[in-house]
């Protein structure tokens, strides 16, 4: 997601290295190149400068280590500063420990994502073995009731019967009430978009503020938000106090400053990241793989993580005894296919494998994509099951044939059946790793084991 | 770091940007600017450039660079910032540009100049039926823009046809078939997960059975970097110009006014991928200023044609560049 800025700062940084010593001078025409990449990162310029100062501050004086280059060492810096401000290491988990039923207000512009992130909320909550409701308060816009009660439904959470007529204050009132008279222990309020300077909405929401008390007040922040990402945050903070914040769609290009802008100015924690369209793309949010990320480290831990909660056991335990007996073929990795489109996107998880952003940047035009994707599995499918069990015996009359079948080129087989073979190469070595680090090494499965 | 210097950071931070001289707080609406531009009193941009520039007989380099500061808050971006700061440099070094008042108005010049290269005005009346296919990323305003544009034609007499092509987030037909409600129009609409090529193909044959002037296609909010939705929409076109020879006659590109530099990213991918013809600007009301439109519409050719101003039916307004570019330098 952060995969430009992670580009500049590396050109940046190169710059630095070819520098044998540390120099005020080198120093800012590194940090000059720095400022760029943050500005067009979408960071407020303000925030940007203040960060330039404040690297420059811990640079400046610092005893060069023998052990690094200049560069490596404001690699560093830049790295532990940007964790800092991040908040790496704070707490940023929801402080729901209050006398149930508690309330976690969702507040934001208009089209920030409120609504889905709300369901999304809710299914984590619901994870948690609590007992959540929604409530639909955004009486202005059409169909956003029903927008929430129709993603309750699909999510088995309940969902609090609110009327378009009703005033947004009432229904708040209404729902704790519901929610204390029925055993749902947390209350999700999804209000209306609204931009901060729009004085009588923005009373409407303190006026919720005062009558329910909410133990959390979210600001859910666009990712793809400019320079206004400031005048937002610290409106909104300065009405509501905020507690946290949520920010959404960073599964696009977004290079994300406006995180970086807003926890400078508000102090206040990102909390999750929506991640996608669906229900179940929300993860906690970790500052410092954030930051990782923007330094283009990757992000392999959320990958790990998510391949552990996706990953059918039972056939995760299959493959390994396959693994483990060198008997890993063509249906085996089909398996292993649809389970990793299971994680969600292609896109979205390449980007989380380390140097993967870079790749794909550099390969650009045959990128894996979905489609890609689904022209494999179309390959694999029109092969016999004997073929799948053993790729060897596919000759050049049978490669035809399922190029025929599969809608594809002979040339396109022979790619996957190579890359299949590299692959099963690499599963020997992965299998050095024992048992455990296999799921450890579902991380390189993008990146090596996939025939593309 | 120390928990001293991280407070001394964000405190700064704080006393700059809630603090004051930013004049962030008191930054009104796009609709406030349009007024204020009217007043003789110019803030913001022109007053900091005035300020910068009274006392100073010489514009040199920490000028420039505080210049450079002033368009880059307003989203300009940092390519075209630097393309503007280096004309004006260029034009300060021909000397053409003795005192502050010149620099501003070489400034909106330069401006004024990339917001006319591509702007041309729809001419509906030419098509029958006049096919606009909308799209862009997810919240951005989509449907309230159709919503608009249907009250809007509807106005002039013409008859208007909406297409439910949002078949993926709950509620979007929904949405959709009360702003149809509002200006007394027809929706086609199929159910929630349907294909929406279904819903266009339906659309399009209602289209011409009716004798329908202004067709109106909304679709499903995507992210451009999603290949398998991008391939959705080509579909979706292929549909459109299958059922009606020519159409769509403007592919209508929405882009949210507080977006940064992504909006470069959107309209470079939607245009790749979907031929965009037109891009709307909404959200204008709040006090994000939308520069990133300038490059979008000329890096890419994109003409801009509409602005949005509000959530109510009639807060569409036709793009004005001169407008636009004034309102850029109010605050
Ligand atoms: N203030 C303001 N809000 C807008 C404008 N255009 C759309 N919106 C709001 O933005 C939100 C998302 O709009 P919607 O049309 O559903 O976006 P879509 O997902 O792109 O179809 C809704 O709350 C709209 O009321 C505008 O010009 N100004
Ligand atoms: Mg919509």
């Amino acid at each position: 997601m952060f995969d430009s800025l992670s580009k500049k700062l590396e050109a940046a940084f190169r710059k630095f290295r070819s520098q044998g010593v540390m120099t005020e001078e080198n120093i800012s025409e590194g940090l000059r190149e720095v400022r760029l990449a943050l500005l067009e990162a979408d960071v407020n310029f303000k925030v940007v400068r203040d960060f330039i100062d404040s690297v420059r501050k811990k640079a400046v004086g610092i005893d060069v280590l023998q052990s690094l280059t200049p560069g490596q060492q404001i690699v560093r810096i830049v790295h532990d500063e940007l964790v800092s401000i991040m908040g790496g290491g704070e707490d940023n988990s929801l402080n729901l420990a209050l006398k149930p039923p508690v309330a976690i207000m969702m507040v934001g512009l208009q089209g920030a994502g409120k609504t889905t992130t709300c369901g999304k909320l809710a299914k984590y909550l619901k994870k948690e073995k609590r007992r959540p409701l929604l409530v639909p308060a955004d009486v202005y816009r059409p169909a956003a009731i029903q927008q929430l009660k129709i993603i309750g439904g699909q999510l088995g959470i309940d969902v609090f019967d609110s009327q378009a007529d009703d005033k947004p204050q009432d229904i708040c009132s209404a729902a704790i009430r519901f929610a204390s008279l029925n055993g749902f222990d947390t209350v999700i309020l999804d209000t209306a978009g609204r931009h901060q300077i729009d004085d009588y909405l923005m009373n409407e929401l303190a006026e919720i503020n005062s009558a329910v008390r909410p133990a959390e007040i979210l600001l859910v922040a666009d990712s793809m938000t400019g320079q206004e990402a400031v005048n937002i945050a610290v409106g909104f903070n300065e009405r509501l106090d905020i507690t946290g914040v949520i920010l959404t769609k960073l599964d696009g290009d977004a290079r994300g400053g406006a995180a970086l802008s807003i926890k400078a100015v508000t102090g206040k924690p990102v909390k999750f990241v929506g991640l996608g369209e669906k229900l179940d793309a929300l993860e906690v949010f970790h500052a410092d793989r954030l930051v990782s990320r923007i330094l283009g480290m990757g992000d392999l831990l959320t990958l790990v993580e998510k391949a552990q909660s996706v990953f059918d056991e039972k056939e995760s335990a299959r493959l390994a005894q396959k693994l483990k007996k060198n008997r890993f073929n063509l249906e085996d990795f089909l398996s292993q296919l649809q389970q990793i489109r299971k994680m969600g996107s292609l896109e979205s998880i390449i980007g989380m494998i380390p140097g993967m952003g870079k790749m794909m940047k550099q390969a650009q035009g045959d990128q894996p994509s979905e489609k890609e994707l689904a022209r494999i599995e179309a390959i694999i499918r029109s092969m016999t099951t004997a073929e799948r069990g053993d790729h060897t015996i596919i000759n050049g009359s049978r490669r035809l044939r399922i190029a025929k079948g599969s809608g594809t080129t002979v040339p396109e087989v022979n790619q996957l059946l190579k890359r299949f073979s590299e692959a099963q190469k690499m599963i020997k070595q992965l299998q050095k790793l024992g048992p455990k680090g296999l799921m450890k090494g579902m991380g390189g499965f993008g990146k090596r084991m996939l025939p593309f | 770091m120390s928990e001293e210097t991280k407070k001394g950071f964000f405190r700064s931070i704080m006393d700059k940007i809630a603090g004051g001289e930013s004049g962030a707080e008191e930054s009104a609406s796009f609709l406030d600017r349009l007024k204020n531009g009217l007043e003789k009193t110019k803030k913001g941009v022109v007053e900091k450039i005035d300020i910068l520039l009274l006392g100073k007989k010489e514009i040199d380099a920490s000028t420039l660079e505080e210049l450079e500061e002033i368009l880059l808050t307003s989203d300009i971006g940092v390519k075209t910032t630097v393309e503007l700061v280096r004309t004006l440099e260029q034009r300060l070094g021909r000397s053409e540009l003795k005192d502050g008042h010149a620099l501003r108005e070489a400034l909106e010049e330069e401006i004024l100049k990339r917001l006319l290269k591509h702007h041309t005005s729809l001419k509906t009346d030419e098509k029958h039926p006049f096919v606009f296919l909308i799209l862009g990323v997810n919240g951005v305003g989509k449907t309230t823009t159709i919503g608009k544009l249907a009250a809007r034609y509807t106005a002039t007499g013409k008859k208007v046809l909406l297409a439910a092509a949002d078949t993926f987030r709950a509620a979007a037909s929904e949405q959709l078939a009360a702003w149809g409600e509002r200006s007394g129009v027809d929706v086609i609409r199929h159910k929630e997960g349907a294909d929406p090529s279904a819903v266009v193909f339906d659309a399009c044959r209602a289209a011409s059975a009716r004798d329908v002037d202004i067709l109106l296609i909304d679709t499903a909010g995507r992210l451009h970097t999603k290949v398998n939705l991008m391939e959705e929409m080509k579909k979706i076109r292929r549909v459109i110009e299958r059922e009606i020879p020519g159409a769509p006659h403007e592919t209508l590109l929405v882009l949210d006014a507080a977006t940064g530099q992504n909006a470069l990213s959107q309209a470079r991918l939607f245009k790749e991928s979907a031929g965009v013809t037109g891009i709307a600007l909404t959200k204008l009301d709040g006090t994000s200023k939308g520069g990133i439109v300038i490059a979008a519409s000329y890096e890419f050719g994109i003409p801009i044609r509409f602005i949005g101003v509000g959530e109510g039916i009639d807060d569409l307004r036709d793009f004005d560049p001169e407008e636009f570019t004034e309102a850029l330098f109010q605050s």
